[in-house]
């Protein structure tokens, strides 16, 4: 799945940052019927997790009710320089993951 | 005035109307111009325009060996963003080569069939879609100058016919709607031009990219009338008259419309 | 849940709360057990009008220092008529310095949003949007 991330490369210690996320995924609701009548099956991603140098720092349960290609936009705050780390899952088990760095100076 | 050169002045004037022009060059207007103003500001993010996501499989594909031959796009035409600024702008163009009207999917095929001996992509793939999204990327801003004159003059002609032709139960043409209509309600939409400047777009109706050549079909279909094929040379000619209406509006791939 | 446990939650709960809160209440209780949900603190903002059922912006905001004795632990959001009522739910905490989640949702047809925010005090607070939401004009079956 492609995803794209977009978060400050650059930030303070104790500096609040903001971080967007941007998901290619049809959050399939199953409501949906095909040209043929079939119920489309559900298959939303279902949880997004956030960590910070390992440490999880933002989860967010998604649902049907989340747009396609979902985008969720947080915060948190720049605590060391390192990783930050957002993987998620949907309903059929297909993992995703992204990574960005952080550098944080004093 | 007698009545002979009266006549040849009138005969003389009828070709100049065909090309007289519904809505003038200074007031022509895009898709976004008839948007809300969320959708609007989701366009204009470059990181949150869903389109984006396209966008970075277009460039993937773009220099990812393919085909026979095991070329990219990258190993004849280097960087994107040089070699194909200003080519989205003059499409659709007739191929030399076979002297056919092509608009850019149908010209990235060619591509792929003739120089690397790929299989085509095929229309709202994954692939062509992200294909045409990051060359059309490649002329954003640029005014859409497709050329009507020599080859391509049958094709225009052809294409204003389709655009005037009356169609389905509702028994409408594209100008009903996008000429004698547009800036008027539809239910709670404001009804646009129905300029084509923005594809392939984000379409929220589809909560997926679609092509022009889609949004087409979903127009027949709103009007209920048949849908053509993918790739029929109707669709074909009336995007080159569109193109034509659209003459100096800048290239907004990728869009993101209702 | 014994039904006398539940009736005294909801007697519990301020009318006001009731009147906005109470359609979702298996929902909220999930997350309450029964405690009050006050209005305020929480701020959910939607378009008036939506473009489009399919993707509306949403900003949900709470008024919190964010530190570590006084935090938003959890945001979980509600529709009014989506068949799926529990659209998301968020978790915070210290280390997110800003209580703020934007997101874009699907929404099925005009309707009220309701976000439930969970303190790290054992509070809960709520804000209701509404907004409008028309079908596309022409039916695409493209």
């Amino acid at each position: 799945m492609t995803a794209r991330i977009q978060l400050p490369a650059k930030a303070k210690k104790g500096e609040v940052v903001e971080i967007r996320v941007l998901i290619q995924h049809p959050m399939e609701t199953g409501y949906r019927h095909d040209d043929v009548g079939h119920l489309i099956k559900r298959n939303v991603i279902n949880v997004l997790s956030c960590r910070y140098n390992g440490v999880e720092v933002f989860r967010a349960d998604l649902s049907s009710g989340i747009a396609a290609n979902p985008y969720v936009q947080f915060y948190t705050v720049a605590d060391k320089s390192g990783e930050l780390e957002f993987y998620w899952i949907d309903d059929e088990g297909q993992q995703g993951s992204e990574r960005q760095s952080i550098q944080v100076g004093a | 005035m007698s009545c002979a050169s009266a006549l040849a002045f009138a005969l003389l004037a009828l070709p100049a109307l065909a090309q007289q022009r519904a809505i003038p060059l200074s007031e022509v207007k895009s898709g976004s111009a008839f948007l809300g103003a969320d959708l609007r500001s989701l366009q204009n993010d470059d990181f949150a325009n869903p389109g984006t996501l396209w966008l970075e499989r277009g460039e993937k594909l773009w220099s990812e060996p393919a085909g026979k031959t095991k070329q990219s796009c990258a190993s004849c035409h280097k960087d994107a963003k040089t070699s194909m600024r200003g080519v989205a702008a003059r499409y659709p163009k007739v191929d030399a080569e076979s002297g056919r009207l092509v608009n850019l999917e149908g010209r990235i095929n060619l591509c792929r069939t003739r120089r690397m001996g790929a299989e085509p992509f095929k229309y709202e793939s994954e692939e062509l879609l992200a294909m045409t999204a990051y060359v059309a990327r490649q002329s954003k801003g640029m005014p859409m100058a497709a050329s009507v004159d020599g080859p391509a003059k049958a094709h225009f002609e052809a294409g204003e016919v389709a655009y005037r032709l009356r169609r389905g139960q509702m028994n409408l043409s594209c100008a009903h709607c996008h000429e004698a209509n547009w800036g008027k309600r539809l239910l709670s939409e404001t009804i646009s031009q129905g300029q084509p400047n923005a594809y392939p777009a984000y379409r929220m109706e589809w909560q997926t990219m679609g092509s022009l050549e889609r949004r087409l079909r979903a127009c027949l279909s709103g009007i209920r009338a048949e849908m053509l094929p993918y790739g029929s040379p109707e669709y074909l000619d009336l995007e080159l008259y569109l193109a034509w209406r659209a003459q100096g509006l800048p290239i907004e791939t990728p869009g993101v419309r209702r | 849940m014994r039904r006398r446990q539940f009736l005294a939650g909801v007697a519990a709960l301020p009318a006001a709360a009731l009147a906005q809160v109470d359609p979702l209440d298996p929902l909220v209780w999930v997350v309450t057990n029964g405690a009050p949900v006050k209005q305020g603190k929480v701020t959910v903002e939607l378009p008036q009008l939506a473009d489009n059922g399919n993707s509306v912006p949403i900003r949900i905001t709470v008024d919190s220092p964010m530190t570590e004795a006084d935090h938003v632990k959890s945001i979980h959001l509600y529709s009014e008529k989506n068949p799926v009522r529990n659209m998301a739910n968020f978790y915070l905490g210290p280390r997110a310095g800003k209580a703020e989640v934007n997101s874009r949702v699907r929404l099925a047809g005009s309707q009220k949003v309701t976000a439930v925010a969970k303190l790290s005090d054992g509070s809960f607070w709520y804000d209701t949007a509404s907004i409008v939401v028309t079908l596309s004009a022409c039916l695409d079956e493209s």
